[in-house]
């Protein structure tokens, strides 16, 4: 097989500056956000204590679970022997840990008491997900960092699929854990489910491959490569199954929900009553997020085309983004049920359903994580060879010449 | 125990509560559990509450009131990012239209939620029973809150200033009802059971669980009472009756 | 003790006057009630975090009130007679840590003026 040359971004100047300097002007508002959230208390946000979790959650959760999925391409080549990807496999594995990055950078900004990071990092408590997931989360930098080294390292080679069978476990895990979170509350209705964890995982495969080949397609733009249609296509025909295993998962996880009597009144708020939840469930991830993109991808006319995958997976990201706010802030708008069977009624808002808009200071922190990981890739691209010289990949198929032609 | 003997006996321990907000030095050995001041403690005691609620008042919030008093807490006109350690949930049954009032706080579980999420073991259970945040560990990641079935756990959301020298609070950390655990530590007992009481309601009774002949263990004993969330099987502290 | 404490002043003005021509003010160390602290004048400068610290593991997760270095003790006697805190400019805590370079965050949750300390049991 002949090697494929990769080459750092060659876009000059203004080109790259210019992008550059917008995401770094989003990463300074974010971190502009940190700082007057942290100093004056998150009273100036729209959490309270109902609503506890907010928008930045809903961003760093999605960022976590598109993280892990964002290193599918790089799996399927060391993992599942499909030599294509390989030239792409790098570029998955760097994907992958700047949005892990931004997601957890997102989730530390927004603690109460960021100046105790160094506390979380000393004082486990294993019984706790948060905890474990501490572990798994510096683990899966530790693996995928060495995987990518040994991607890069022509002398290491062959360990690579050893270290990529490593990194997959280990995200299946992660995945498993940052569901988890959410599985394990037995308090509140909307969870209490392990389903929880497998459901995060399938949705981790759609979202990271949608978040992969957003960047893929940028990151070609950026200094114009050439763009290898097949095996966008292919890509393309693998986000589509990953949807659909997504929808399956949705279906079976509200359906479960819905035969228990106890969760039914918080499923027909979620689905039906909630205002903004039902139309973000509905609208955002169901048809954006899952029905359109399989009409895209499945159509003859835009299923192989680049701007229909692309389109396809910029609706699946959005599709998340709306997963993550309904599972996240939806569930806990609906009031915990401390008597069931009775009204309940206080002065902290028990038995009513908890309203919840984000400030703008949230939505800077939110976007700065998106950025901060933009901006994590944009250097990485800069300044190592992360892209295949073109992102075609005849060069490692077995049955066309090692001359990469181009189409 | 028949009527007038229950009567009798209430009267008593109605009595015995009142002598003891009035004398807390004596009571520290009167009440079961009591401990020598510089001994840890222990698993012997388990420290609960008995709530009436065929006692509470619906509207009477001297519980609350007492709460804030004694642990600090301070009305910001944001009702939304307030503390409430304590709060009056009025319960109305559809169907019947039966109405109830009932305190409800940290429950102080024997399998607390909050405890097993807590990622840095801020979060904790006193030998006694008692469930506490250590501030000091805290990172305000408010998992706890999330996992908490009965709303019990507060955020601080802004800077603080004039907490109780005994009751330490500030931004960014969690926090809940510390049974006013430096109360019971000297031998007292609650602010708001010590209101309840003092106010004649006598709804809440505080005490040793462990001990058959704690008043709060012999009421257990008479009426019927539950556990909040009693299917999650947290076994709390705190008891309800009436309800 | 009156040994002592003059010796203290003497060194605290001594240091001054070596270190006259540091940019950096000197702590001002005003002690309202001289007299012997809980453990000896030097122990507590090199360790008092530490007492602190352990006190107040004790006191938080086994409930122990008696022994007689807690943080309230500290305010209940160190605490400026005019201002009635440790913290400000001239705050016991506050002047020594600022002058140390040393962030002082007990009093983001603690009380930094004096209050019932004698109802602690923090003093002998």
């Amino acid at each position: 097989m002949a090697a494929v040359v990769h080459r750092e971004l060659a876009a000059e100047a203004w080109r790259f500056y210019g992008p550059v300097l917008a995401i770094g002007a989003l990463v300074a508002a974010g971190f502009a956000a940190f700082v007057y959230m942290e100093t004056n208390g998150h009273f100036v946000t729209g959490m309270d204590n109902q609503i506890v979790w907010g928008l930045p959650h809903v961003f760093a959760v999605f960022l976590i679970v598109a993280a892990s999925g964002a290193l599918n391409v790089a799996s399927v080549a060391s993992v599942f022997g499909r030599t294509q990807y390989k030239p792409l496999a790098p570029l998955s594995a760097l994907v992958s840990l700047a949005l892990l990055a931004g997601g957890l950078a997102i989730l530390a900004a927004d603690l109460g008491r960021p100046d105790r990071l160094v506390v979380a990092m000393t004082h486990f408590n294993l019984t706790s997900i948060f905890a474990l997931n501490m572990f798994l989360y510096s683990g899966f930098f530790a693996i995928v960092g060495v995987y990518l080294w040994f991607m890069m390292e022509r002398r290491m080679h062959r360990y690579t699929g050893t270290a990529g069978i490593a990194a997959f476990v280990w995200r299946i895990i992660l995945t498993t854990g940052t569901g988890s979170i959410f599985g394990f509350l037995v308090g509140r209705e909307a969870y209490d489910s392990a389903l929880l964890g497998p459901t995060f995982v399938v949705y981790s495969l759609a979202y990271g491959t949608a978040a992969f080949l957003v960047v893929l397609d940028l990151a070609s733009r950026w200094d114009a490569r050439a763009f290898d249609p097949e095996t966008i296509a292919k890509l393309g025909r693998l986000l589509a199954v990953l949807v659909a295993a997504a929808l399956y998962m949705t279906a079976v996880f509200h359906l479960t929900k819905l035969y228990m009597a106890r969760s039914r009144d918080v499923e027909a708020f979620l689905l039906v009553q909630g205002g903004i939840y039902p139309l973000l469930f509905w609208l955002g991830q169901i048809a954006i997020g899952g029905v359109l993109p399989l009409v895209l991808l499945y159509s003859p006319r835009t299923g192989t085309t680049r701007g229909g995958v692309l389109a396809a997976a910029v609706l699946v990201v959005l599709g998340g983004l709306a997963q993550m706010y309904v599972t996240i802030i939806g569930a806990q708008a609906w009031p915990q049920p401390i008597f069931p069977g009775w009204q309940e009624s206080s002065s902290f808002f028990d038995g009513e359903i908890h309203s919840y808009a984000p400030s703008l200071p949230e939505v800077f922190l939110a976007l700065g994580g998106v950025a901060l990981a933009a901006a994590l890739i944009a250097v990485a691209l800069k300044a190592l060879r992360f892209l295949p010289e073109s992102c075609t990949d005849s060069s490692s198929q077995q049955h066309t010449s090692p001359q990469a032609r181009p189409r | 125990m028949s009527d007038a003997g229950r009567r009798g006996f209430l009267g008593t321990a109605a009595a015995a509560l009142a002598g003891v907000a009035l004398a807390p030095g004596i009571r520290l050995i009167d009440l079961a559990g009591a401990r020598a001041p510089d001994e840890p403690a222990s698993g012997k005691v388990r420290w609960g509450m008995l709530i009436d609620s065929s006692k509470c008042a619906t509207g009477c919030t001297d519980c609350v009131s007492a709460c804030a008093t004694e642990n600090g807490l301070q009305d910001t006109g944001r009702p939304k990012t307030d503390a409430q350690w304590i709060r009056k949930i009025d319960l109305k049954d559809l169907r019947s239209g039966r109405q109830h009032s009932a305190p409800v706080m940290c429950q102080h579980c024997a399998n607390p939620p909050c405890v097993d999420v807590c990622p840095t073991g801020a979060s904790f259970k006193r030998a006694d029973g008692i469930v506490l945040v250590d501030r000091h560990t805290c990172i305000g990641c408010r998992y706890c809150v999330m996992a908490c079935p009965y709303k019990a756990r507060s955020f601080v959301h802004e800077n603080l200033s004039a907490q109780k020298p005994e009751v330490p609070r500030g931004k960014g950390c969690v926090e809940g009802c510390t049974l006013c655990v430096h109360r019971v530590d000297k031998g007292g007992t609650p602010a708001c059971v010590e209101a309840c009481t003092s106010a004649g309601h006598g709804a809440m009774v505080f005490g040793d669980l462990n001990d058959p002949a704690s008043p709060i263990a012999k009421r257990l004993k008479e009426l019927p009472n539950r556990q909040l969330r009693a299917d999650l099987r947290l076994d709390p502290g705190v008891r309800y009756s009436g309800v | 003790m009156i040994r002592r404490f003059t010796g203290i002043v003497l060194l605290t003005l001594a240091a001054g006057l070596a270190f006259a021509a540091d940019r950096v003010a000197k702590p001002v160390i005003a002690i309202d009630k001289p007299g012997r602290c809980v453990e000896d004048t030097a122990l507590m400068r090199r360790d008092h975090m530490k007492l602190l610290m352990h006190q107040r593991d004790r006191t938080m997760r086994e409930g122990v009130r008696t022994k007689p270095h807690s943080l309230a003790g500290c305010v209940d006697c160190h605490a400026s007679t005019k201002t009635g805190s440790v913290l400000g400019p001239q705050g016991f805590c506050q002047s020594c840590h600022d002058y140390a370079s040393v962030r002082l965050d007990c009093f983001e949750c603690h009380a930094a003026k004096r209050g019932m300390a004698a109802a602690l049991g923090a003093k002998r």
